[in-house]
């Protein structure tokens, strides 16, 4: 691509690309906006902005990541996603051909979460001013259910509920940056929630307290939020949160937790405590929560942290990390 | 009486619990004096009435023939009108005034002590609660000032007739000895198996038996309680370990007495007297060609720690066996020492099988000391019984009340209000929730006992340790962050009562740099209140953060990367023992995922430790670093060529340690690997080699400092951070340095590792909290 804001060739192209890839539901192409049949429904709009190195990756790519993560933000509020907007940062001589390939795993993407991408826009920046390409999407959802879902809702004796094993997206993509060598069948698990999350909301309705997707810091620091906001702890026991062996063996050659790693198809999710079981089977009835387990608990001492029983039978702290995780052995 | 004066006394310092008044209301005899001595929360408060002459005598006595266990501070005396009084009296403790007392800390069992705990006509016979104001707990049963029974934990016992009568005789040994009981008055001893049923019979001869016979036994000490088992017995030490979960940190070994020590390590003077002084920490004794242990306890040390008891209970159970017994405190790990009897209940089973027990409550934890002598001199290594409380006294008074919080590991916190400075005893390592709690109780328990509340509290830079963060909660503090090497050398200032500037020298294993990376082999001009880094080592990448710190292979392959522009030589052991992951170690590195640049010097020893086939994989801090000093081969003295570069010629530094950017000089580390390499592949021996590496990287720091020393213009320097708890570097340096004609400072009473980071962290606040 050539930067030239508006350049009449580069316009086509994209316009083009983007046309080829999401169509438009009965609408102009690429308008200034897009007008949204909403219903009497309350709606919920959020936007999150997408950077990754390397921008392809086993699994997917900045294309998928940027649909799934705000779908998946829309459909922890407790919303059904309907409509996505994507902006683009590119770099000046970022290749056509990859522009092509991350257009078309967005649009497969919002295909497979059932959203529609109504409006975009695309800036080209000077060579050097940017890493390749950037992605903004903005979502809208439904709240088609009467939830209330918040972090500070989590009480004493909820149970804490993880719908898949950890760590996969974020080693996949260190493994991927450092051009590794280990044979790790290793995946982003990049996969939009919003209808695993539908499911869990229906089978105990008004006993999920809070839902939270695992993105950047991880398990940890989802679970932080809410001890933090709920002003109450959380027990977890290591042996009971899901991880593949692949991933620990990839965490354990690169240095890295695996609690602190980015997920980009799992969520956290606190239900009232007698309510687990039934919570657990709906999360295990779908794919997406096939290997979903009752990690831990809430309790109410001490207040604000999440401690973790070892496997060696010790008591851990797990940290919200303020800095990047540098050593803290002496 | 024409001429008599009346004179009031104030003496602050540890004069508490150590025999002070008894000793003052002696010498007011001796002189004939008339008056009253009474304890405060400040100290001891004395009125002394008579001929001035005598008067002085007094002043001077209190001063220079203190009690063995006392330590005077400050002797403050003021002339107040003549009273007439006749007789000469203890007086009640008053409970008011500032708190600028310090406990005692605990002391070993005296000679006259134990001569009646082995004497079958006294009624104290094989007591193991015996004690007197020469001796006993102090600080562990202390719940507040003034020490008095009350505000122990024997609150709880009542004083039969007997005790009754010593405790108020000024001149009986007793008298006010606050933990004086006998077996009609005192705590009971009982041994109960692991599930707290009672084990009939007489519980030290039981127990005695029970470890005679393989066992793990629980044994509530004087800070907590301990794991005993057989040294002889390898099955029953193996079991210790995996239940611990302690796979290789050498266990202490309790001898009988100095006999038996010196079978098991070579004992010199100074070692002798530290083994059986009043503070009786674990010493680090060379280990004796075959010394009476199996194998587990030190495996591959060529030293032994060595201890000697220090409670009558000790000596009764050690009297009980002829052999030696290892002691090791009771925990999982390096979760803090176990000493509240209901935390026992929960964490004893699964690790002993019975446990000696009393009713006695311990209120603070205290590990046992570790002490090395190390060229003469007794060398802290770990501070805690036997030296906990006692202060410090800071090179710069603090204006306000400070906490030092300390670092990660080997924690240790710092309380100081004026002079001086309380050191926490050992607390141990963050990582695990009882440790953070062991932390924080211990805080409120130190800011309780002195009646401090910290106005200014000192922080590592790291945000991530837990002592940052619980700096960073408290409300209504002034925050001062103290970066890790400043810290270090900051402590060694202070525990030798100087405030700087000096070139100070900081080798560890790892510290948060002002610049976000790792620092760990930093050449620092530095006074109390600043420093600038004036040198380092070069920087390589630790690749896998702190899997590198684990697995010292990882730092090899950074460094022969480094070494070798990225071709590292074929053929060498290390790769072949990694291979699996060695290229993609490499990767890593060359990549700079999660490979944060350090210029620690405890990672280049961890390279050539695991370049040497050492060790790849630690399993406690430090560990890859001892062994290669313990390889060392003591009769090679000369060491690989290293280069150091800088500083530059232009640009000299302008006056002072604050702002003025440091010409760095750089260490090259790189090039001892190489010479490692080169001898290796010339077959030379693993011991030259290492020995070879120490004393090139000696000579590297001392042309280094040099360099820096000239361009500042100091003539002193300051060594510290774990890295100098090697002695052997520690003495290559500090010869090097004396030779050019600089002064070296060395840690002594403070552990040059993160223990003493509490004191420095302390004393820099201090320091900047009066300017
Ligand atoms: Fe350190
Ligand atoms: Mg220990
Ligand atoms: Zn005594
Ligand atoms: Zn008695």
């Amino acid at each position: 691509l050539a930067h030239g804001a508006g350049g009449k060739a580069t316009q086509t192209l994209v316009e083009a690309i983007f046309l080829d890839a999401y169509g438009s539901p009965g609408q102009g192409p690429l308008e200034d906006g897009a007008a949204l049949p909403l219903g009497p429904a309350r709606a919920v709009l959020t936007t999150d902005s997408f950077v990754v190195s390397p921008l392809f990756f086993p699994g997917g790519d900045i294309g998928d990541l940027a649909v799934n993560g705000t779908v998946n933000d829309l459909a922890v509020c407790g919303a059904t996603p309907r409509y996505l907007s994507a902006g683009f940062i590119l770099e000046e001589g970022f290749p056509v051909a990859d522009l092509r390939r991350i257009v078309s795993s967005m649009a497969s993407a919002a295909r497979a979460a059932g959203v529609s991408i109504v409006t975009g826009d695309t800036k080209v920046v000077q060579r050097g001013k940017a890493d390749g390409c950037y992605i903004n999407t903005a979502g809208v959802g439904l709240l088609e259910r009467p939830v209330a879902l918040s972090v500070g809702n989590a009480r004493p004796g909820d149970a804490i509920l993880l719908s898949g094993p950890i760590g996969e997206h974020g080693t996949a993509i260190m493994i991927a940056r450092g051009d590794l060598d280990i044979e790790a069948d290793l995946r982003s698990d990049t996969a939009a929630l919003s209808e695993v999350v539908a499911r869990l909301l229906d089978a105990v309705p008004g006993r999920v307290r809070a839902l939270r997707d695992a993105t950047r810091g991880g398990v940890a620091t989802v679970l932080n939020e809410v001890a933090g906001a709920s002003r109450a702890a959380i027990v977890v026991d290591e042996s009971a949160i899901p991880i593949r062996p692949e991933v620990t063996g990839a965490s354990e050659l690169l240095g890295i937790d695996p609690l602190y790693v980015a997920c980009e198809g799992r969520f956290v999710a606190v239900v009232d405590g007698g309510y687990a079981e039934p919570a657990l089977r709906a999360l295990r009835g779908h794919r997406l929560g096939a290997e979903a387990a009752i990690i831990g608990q809430v309790r109410a001492d001490p207040p604000g942290l999440v401690l973790l029983r070892t496997g060696i039978g010790g008591t851990r702290i797990v940290d919200l990390l303020v800095g990047d995780p540098l050593p803290r052995i002496c | 009486m024409g001429g008599a004066v009346r004179c009031r006394v104030r003496v602050e310092g540890t004069v508490q619990g150590v025999g002070f008044r008894p000793f003052v209301y002696a010498l007011a005899t001796e002189f004939g004096l008339s008056g009253l001595v009474g304890n405060d929360p400040g100290g001891v408060f004395i009125e002394v009435e008579g001929a001035a002459p005598a008067v002085t005598a007094l002043v001077d006595a209190v001063r220079d023939r203190a009690p063995a266990l006392a330590e005077v501070d400050r002797v403050d005396v003021t002339r107040i009108p003549v009273t007439g009084s006749r007789t000469f009296e203890i007086a009640p403790s008053r409970p008011t005034g500032s708190r600028s007392t310090t406990v005692a800390p605990d002391a070993a069992t005296c000679a006259d002590c134990l001569a009646e705990l082995f004497d079958p006509a006294d009624r104290r016979h094989r007591y193991p609660f015996v004690n007197c104001t020469n001796c006993g707990p102090r600080y562990t049963i202390v719940t507040d000032l003034p020490y008095d029974r009350p505000g122990t934990t024997m609150a709880g016992f009542a004083m039969c007739p007997d005790c009754a009568r010593e405790y108020h005789d000024p001149g009986d040994r007793r008298f006010h000895a606050q933990p004086v009981c006998c077996p009609a008055c005192g705590p009971t001893l009982e041994l109960v198996g692991a599930d707290g049923t009672p084990v009939p019979g007489d519980p030290v001869r039981t127990a005695a038996a029970w470890l005679d016979q393989g066992a793990v036994v629980a044994v509530k000490g004087l800070g907590g309680y301990h794991l005993a088992v057989d040294a002889t017995d390898e099955e029953a030490v193996a079991t210790l370990r995996a239940r611990k979960r302690r796979p290789g940190k050498a266990f202490a070994v309790l001898a009988r007495d100095l006999t038996e020590a010196a079978r098991l390590g070579v004992l010199d003077e100074v070692s002798a007297r530290l083994l059986d002084g009043a503070r009786r920490p674990v010493v680090l004794l060379p280990r004796r060609a075959g010394a009476p242990v199996a194998p587990s306890v030190a495996p591959g040390d060529r030293l032994l720690g060595v201890l000697l008891p220090y409670t009558p209970l000790h000596h009764l159970l050690a009297g009980a066996l002829d052999r030696p017994l290892v002691l090791t405190s009771a925990n999982v790990s390096d979760e803090p020492i176990v000493h509240r009897d209901d935390d026992a209940g929960r964490r004893l089973p699964g690790l002993a099988d019975a446990v000696l027990r009393h009713d006695r409550p311990i209120h603070a934890p205290c590990d046992d000391s570790v002490v090395r002598v190390v060229r003469g001199r007794p060398t802290s290594v770990r501070r805690a019984r036997g030296y906990a409380p006692e202060p410090i006294v800071l090179p710069w008074p603090s204006p306000r009340p400070v906490l030092g919080c300390g670092g990660q590991t080997k924690n240790t916190f710092c309380l100081a209000d004026g002079r001086r400075a309380i050191l926490s005893p050992h607390v141990g390592d963050l990582d695990s929730y009882p440790g953070t709690v062991a932390f924080a109780d211990g805080v409120a328990r130190l800011c309780r006992l002195f009646g401090v509340t910290p106005a200014v509290v000192a922080h590592d830079l790291h945000p991530d340790y837990p002592s940052t963060r619980y700096a960073r909660a408290l409300p209504d503090v002034e925050l001062v962050a103290v970066q890790h090497h400043h810290a270090h050398v900051a402590a060694c200032l202070a525990e030798n009562g100087e405030p700087g500037p000096v070139v100070g020298v900081a080798f560890d294993g790892t510290g948060y740099g002002t610049d976000g990376t790792v620092w760990g082999g930093e050449l620092l001009v530095a006074d109390l209140t600043g420093f600038v880094r004036a040198g380092h080592l070069l920087p390589v990448p630790m690749p896998g953060g702190t899997a590198a710190i684990r697995q010292p292979w990882r730092m090899a392959a950074a460094y022969l990367s480094a070494a070798y522009d990225g071709q590292v030589p074929d053929g060498l052991d290390v790769v072949r023992r990694n291979a699996d992951r060695w290229p993609d170690v490499l990767r890593l590195a060359a990549r700079g995922v999660n490979s944060p640049p350090t210029s620690s010097a405890g990672r280049l020893f961890d390279a050539v430790a695991a370049l040497l086939g050492v060790r790849d994989v630690v399993d406690y801090e430090g560990q890859a670093a001892v062994e290669l000093e313990q390889l060392a081969d003591p009769g090679v003295r000369d060491g690989y060529p290293v280069t150091v570069t800088g500083p530059p010629t232009v640009d000299p530094p302008g006056g002072g340690v604050h702002g003025v950017s440091a010409p760095v000089v750089g260490v090259h580390g790189v090039d001892l690997v190489r010479g490692v390499l080169a001898d290796l592949r010339r077959g030379v021996q693993p011991a030259v080699i290492a020995a070879r590496f120490h004393h090139g990287l000696a000579a590297a720091t001392v042309t280094a400092v040099r360099r820096i020393a000239e361009t500042a213009g100091l003539g002193t320097v300051a060594l510290s951070g774990g890295v100098f708890g090697n002695p052997l570097l520690l003495g290559a340096v500090t010869d090097g340095l004396t030779r050019h004609g600089l002064r070296v400072l060395t840690h002594h009473r403070v552990p040059c590792n993160d223990g003493g980071i509490s004191l420095g962290q302390v004393a820099v606040a201090a320091a900047l909290d009066r300017v």
